[in-house]
């Protein structure tokens, strides 16, 4: 047998000399980004490590940030005014009812592989988004579109009955089941992108979600870069690519993406030089931030609102009273002043302010007199008899501070018994399908910029109302009388309306006004702060700080 | 001797058996399923995903295809991840778990059993006390604490090291082992001193230091032996806790470990993935357990008398 | 005879109290592990009378204030919702002291008994019973606890028994280490040899002899499974805000250790401090308990 003390110097020796070589070798002069801006590639805190690329298949922001690299739609935004600009499709005739729409694609525009982009390629991938077997959760996109949820639903199977028609090789018609203010901005969206049908079939099924064709070395792509590197929870490499139709606007040459999703390590990446711009920032350093490098932070308003949702079936919450009781004791602005470090605007509505023009009713404030006489008239003067209730939410620090705060404001203001509760997000996710919870935490970002996407939630029995809220007149409101209105002020006031009736009922509690909040390295222009948090990589350019 | 290992490898196949059975019956049971999403999930959609992963079959049916499946080498597809096998995950992130671990249990050894040795040769003084107080520290710090203030001090205030990545740039690799290894360093410090305490009042050392042999001898060639026994037994479960735990450190540092993988696929519910990497770790452990109990039996001469007369 | 007047001599160690009046003057005699005694009794009286003596309620927020660091109204300064640290890391205090011992007492409960069967049984028995050890070993923790605390709802008791039901292995094994090298040893031999029990053979013989290092896990295993619960926690799957514990504490400190570097130092201490305290105590007790260097 080796003697222990020999083989344990030995290792010692070795563990020292790796120390060593290690060591020396740390501490170069140019840090990752200064190196990046040099040579033109930028480094992008990603949030999560990314579920895929198929565009028909994944969901989520990350996904969202790499897949615009990579593939284009019909039409593109302007990141700084979020105005349709031109993309596959170089111009489009609206007919006069609103109901059809005609895409003149522009010919120069090729795949990767340097097959051309046809009309073809578009009605073919909007069949496959809309394959029943595919299980596309972003499929209702298209269901503007003429007979699209009855083929979704596989009420129909006969896919020419849908909305769409290839006139010729470049142009494109659609048609609409009604005129849809905010369609072209669904053009914009992922699921509406074009994915190359021979290399998808080369790889399996249009519907296999289990196909390899969206990988590196197989995916081929319609957008401004190409897929060159891809390692799972390590990083992602994108590359300009030279036969995209507008190559010569794009100035940068590669953009890696880094999945981040401890919010600390990423914070410290960024002030260590590894990335150009993180995905989200802690409440705590904000101030930091504010106070001592303002011009390395970017905070903007952001189309999404916090709120907590009743169980309105559920005793005693089933009495409006007492819902409109705890949303008057919710101290919004002490909230957004010292929890949510004063960068949010406090919600008094569902639909975020300002959203193209729509505002949103205020119907109530901060009360507590008022309040406690409603719970009073509910049978519960001072909070006497009230049973204790939970608030719900995901298990995340700033959710965590947010029902701390409001715990203690309704506790102080109304005498109840507040307890908490954080549940992992699956976990979460079920309590809520099988209203298992009192009160529970909620957010909402819209799909694009219009009341609607925001409304439509608290329809009857709607998907993503699981409050137990039902109106008639609200279901008439949002889904017959606004999208027939005539102009866009009778449509807002019609929602307007209905989002009154909302509030009247109060089945949510409004909260905040989200904003999108990142770290920006000063080299880093190009990438505008705007309600949709979009980025246009065709602006993104990167510039050495003097 | 190899009898009894190949017995005891025969043993393991049940084992690994249940604990499959186990964990495919128990993430079924949790709440929510891996297709469960914020934005609502359509019944068609819910359907066609159900049947594009075999979940509209009945339990017993998936069960036992998983099975034929796994007979076969196959984890299956992952449900998060489409268009990746849960053996791609796997052996994307297990050379780099493993290397990890593989530091941290250098770490947690040399230091954590030379600190062990160096006290218990002078119980309760300085010498033993300093190394102690440090052991103690060790297992006092939780990794999601030690791993930030390490980073913070070495990465950012001193900047000697990076604060994140494996293998990307030089040096990154040294704070996730310290941190790693850290607290099994404290643990193996504190068994092997009292492992050594406990041996060096044994009437063999006495008989050894009776024949005048030095002190140096009496300690490299009997006290540590039986001294160090403990430390032995506990490296299997100690394996075990380094390759579960990599979790923290995994994400402290962003390294693209098989813990992070883990995970992510326990919260998302990503079936195969749980289960493909729960029996990959599984079969690990358990080998890993069996070898240390054959190193304690090798190492230890009453034990080692009963396998000779077992075999 | 001899052989009755050796046996005879075996016999009275275990069974005398004297052995652990002696233990107990040894302790005395050791400083480290009296000041870590009387640190933990100190820390012990104070959580209990935490709620006649805490200088804020538990729950008093003022958000206004927000976090402060420590002065003389607020001596180890204030979190951010204005909430008082001292009060909180007395309260937390309370909680993951609880956690500790209970959860503890549990693994040492099942941990000895299992593996001091197993250990003396030997054979079939032995083996039976450590691959079921392997099996549980073997188990995806985080999943396990995570539906344990889902399926099953989410209280302070399970907690305990989820960390019990995991901390008892290591527990186990090393008791049976134990009394696998111990049941060789001569006395234990003449003890078969005079037609004891196997029950008292493991009970009265066995097991005291195997205490040393079951005390040392034992120290060993408060401070893991307050570390445990602190993780849970961290997870979401521990102590319910706004109940706190030092974990979490620490846990929720550490993410704005830079701005607030006194809410992450002043839990961390106490926890430190503790489990320091702790593990003094416990190397008192095993050099104090141990029937062998006692021998001496």
């Amino acid at each position: 047998m080796l003697n222990p003390l020999v083989t344990t110097r030995n290792f010692l020796l070795i563990i020292c000399i790796t120390l060593l070589a290690a060591c020396s070798g740390g501490g170069t002069g140019e840090t990752r980004v200064e190196q990046g801006t040099r040579e033109g590639v930028l480094h992008f805190g990603n949030g999560t490590e990314i579920q895929g690329l198929d565009p028909h298949i994944v969901t989520g922001v990350p996904e969202h940030h790499v897949i615009q690299t990579l593939f284009e739609g019909l039409v593109l935004k302007n990141p700084y005014t979020l105005e349709i600009e031109p993309g596959i499709a170089e111009r489009w005739d609206i007919s006069d009812d609103g109901r059809f729409y005609r895409f003149y694609l522009r010919p120069d525009a090729l795949w990767s592989n340097g097959d051309k982009i046809t009309a073809e390629d578009f009605r073919w991938s909007w069949q496959r988004a809309l394959m029943p077997a595919l299980g596309n959760l972003y499929n209702y996109m298209l269901f503007p579109l003429v007979n699209a949820e009855a083929f979704a639903t596989g009420a129909i199977e006969d896919f020419s009955q849908v909305g769409v028609r290839v006139i010729d090789e470049y142009t494109l018609e659609v048609e609409l089941n009604e005129p849809t203010p905010y369609i072209l901005q669904l053009f914009d969206h992922y699921s509406t992108f074009p994915v190359h049908r021979a290399t998808i079939e080369a790889f399996g099924t249009a519907s296999d979600r289990l196909s390899q064709w969206a990988r590196v070395g197989n995916i081929v792509t319609s957008g401004a870069f190409e897929l060159v590197e891809w390692g799972l929870n390590s990083h992602i490499r994108v590359e300009k690519r030279a036969s995209y139709w507008d190559a010569d606007k794009i100035q940068l040459n590669a953009i890696v993406f880094y999945p981040t999703e401890n919010l600390t390590t990423e914070e410290r990446m960024f002030r260590d030089g590894q990335l150009h711009r993180t995905e989200d920032l802690s409440l705590d350093k904000i101030p930091v931030y504010l106070r001592e490098n303002p011009e390395l932070i970017e905070i903007a308003p952001y189309i999404g609102t916090y709120y907590y949702m009743v169980n309105t079936i559920r005793a005693p919450f089933d009495d409006v009273r007492v819902r409109k009781a705890l949303a008057m004791t919710v101290d919004r602005d002490l909230l957004a002043e010292t929890v949510l470090q004063g960068i949010v605007a406090p919600a008094y509505a569902v639909v975020p302010p300002g959203t193209l023009g729509y505002n949103p009713p205020k119907t109530f404030g901060f009360d507590p007199a008022a309040a406690r006489e409603l719970l009073a008239e509910a049978g519960y003067p001072n909070g006497e008899g009230f049973p204790a209730f939970e608030i719900l939410y995901n298990t995340q620090e700033s959710h965590r501070k947010i029902a701390v705060a409001i715990q203690q404001m309704w506790n102080q203001h109304l005498g109840v018994e507040v307890s908490l509760i954080n549940q992992e997000w699956k976990v979460y996710l079920t309590s809520q399908e099988n209203f298992d919870y009192q009160i529970a935490r909620r957010g909402w970002i819209g799909d694009y910029v219009d009341p609607n996407t925001f409304l439509d939630m608290f329809i009857t029995d709607g998907g993503n109302n699981k409050t137990g809220f039902s109106d008639p007149l609200y279901d008439q409101i949002v889904l017959r009388d606004a999208p027939a209105a005539q102009d866009r002020d009778a449509r807002y006031e019609l929602f307007h309306q209905a989002e009154t009736i909302l509030l009247e009922q109060m089945p949510i509690i409004p909260i905040y006004t989200y904003q999108s909040k990142h770290l920006k390295h000063p080299s880093l222009k190009g990438m505008p702060a705007n309600i949709m948090d979009y980025y246009n990589y065709k602006y993104v350019y990167l510039e050495a700080a003097e | 001797m190899w009898r009894f290992i190949g017995w005891r490898f025969a043993q393991s196949i049940p084992v690994i058996l249940a604990v499959i059975t186990i964990t495919f019956f128990l993430v079924r049971l949790a709440p929510g399923g891996p297709f469960s999403s914020e934005k609502a999930v359509s019944p068609q959609v819910q359907a066609a995903l159900e049947a594009q992963y075999n979940l509209d079959q009945s339990m017993p049916q998936q069960y036992i295809s998983y099975l034929a499946d796994l007979a076969r080498g196959d984890f299956g597809p992952s449900f998060k991840f489409p268009g990746r096998s849960v053996n791609e995950l796997i052996f994307s992130g297990l050379p780099i778990t493993a290397e990890l671990g593989f530091y941290a249990m250098l770490v947690a050894v040399f230091i954590g059993g030379l600190a062990g040795v160096i006290a218990s040769l002078k119980p309760n003084t300085m010498q033993d006390y300093g190394p102690m107080g440090l052991a103690m520290v060790g297992i006092c710090m939780p990794s999601f604490l030690l791993g930030p203030l390490l980073v913070l001090v070495f990465g950012i205030w001193l900047d000697w090291l990076p604060v994140s990545g494996w293998g990307s740039s030089s040096g990154d690799k040294i704070l996730p082992s310290i941190t790693l290894g850290a607290m099994y360093a404290g643990y193996i410090a504190r068994l092997s001193r009292s492992g050594m305490l406990e041996v060096m009042s044994q009437d063999y050392l006495r008989t050894a230091r009776a024949k005048g042999l030095p002190e140096y001898l009496v300690i490299t060639k009997h006290a540590l032996r039986g001294g160090l026994l403990p430390v032995i037994t506990y490296l299997g479960p100690a394996f075990a806790g380094l390759l579960s735990g990599s979790f923290v450190v995994e994400t402290v540092f962003q390294i693209p470990g098989l813990g992070r993988f883990y995970v992510q696929a326990a919260f998302n519910r990503d079936y195969t993935m749980i289960l493909g990497t729960t029996t990959f770790l599984a079969t690990l452990i358990i080998f890993f357990n069996l070898l240390s109990d054959v190193l304690a039996a090798w190492l230890n001469p009453r034990l080692r008398y009963q396998f000779k007369k077992k075999t | 005879m001899t052989e009755a007047t050796q046996t005879g001599q075996l016999m009275e160690v275990p069974k005398g109290v004297s052995l652990w009046q002696d233990a107990a003057t040894r302790l005395r005699k050791n400083k480290l592990a009296m000041f870590g005694l009387v640190f933990l009794i100190f820390i012990i009286l104070l959580c209990l009378i935490t709620p006649w003596i805490a200088p804020y309620g538990y729950e008093e927020q003022n958000l206004r204030l927000g976090a402060t660091s420590p002065s003389a109204a607020h001596w180890l300064g204030t979190d951010i919702f204005g909430r008082d640290m001292l009060t909180r890391i007395l309260y937390g205090g309370r909680v993951s002291l609880f956690v500790g011992f209970i959860a503890t007492a549990v693994a040492l409960v099942i941990g000895v008994t299992y593996g001091a069967i197993a250990g003396y049984a030997g054979g079939r028995t032995d083996s039976i019973m450590m691959r079921f050890v392997d099996i549980l070993y073997a188990m995806p923790f985080m999943i396990f606890i995570v539906l344990l605390m889902v399926v099953f709802g989410r209280n302070i008791l399970l907690l305990f028994l989820a960390i019990g039901a995991v901390e008892w292995l290591t527990m186990a094994r090393i008791v049976r280490g134990q009394i696998q090298n111990l049941k060789h040893q001569e006395f234990v031999e003449a003890a078969v040899s005079i037609g004891l029990s196997s029950f008292a053979i493991v009970w009265k013989h066995l097991i005291p002899n195997a205490l040393g290092p079951v005390i040392v896990y034992t120290t060993l295993t408060i401070p893991s499974v307050m570390l445990l619960e602190a993780f849970l926690s961290f997870l979401g799957l521990g102590i319910q805000p706004p109940s706190s514990s030092w974990g979490l504490l620490i846990s929720n400190g550490v993410e704005s250790m830079e701005e607030y570097p006194w809410l992450l130092i002043f839990p961390g201490l106490a926890l430190t401090l503790t489990l320091f305290a702790l593990n003094f105590l416990g190397d008192g007790l095993r050099d104090a308990l141990d029937p062998r260097s006692s021998g001496d």
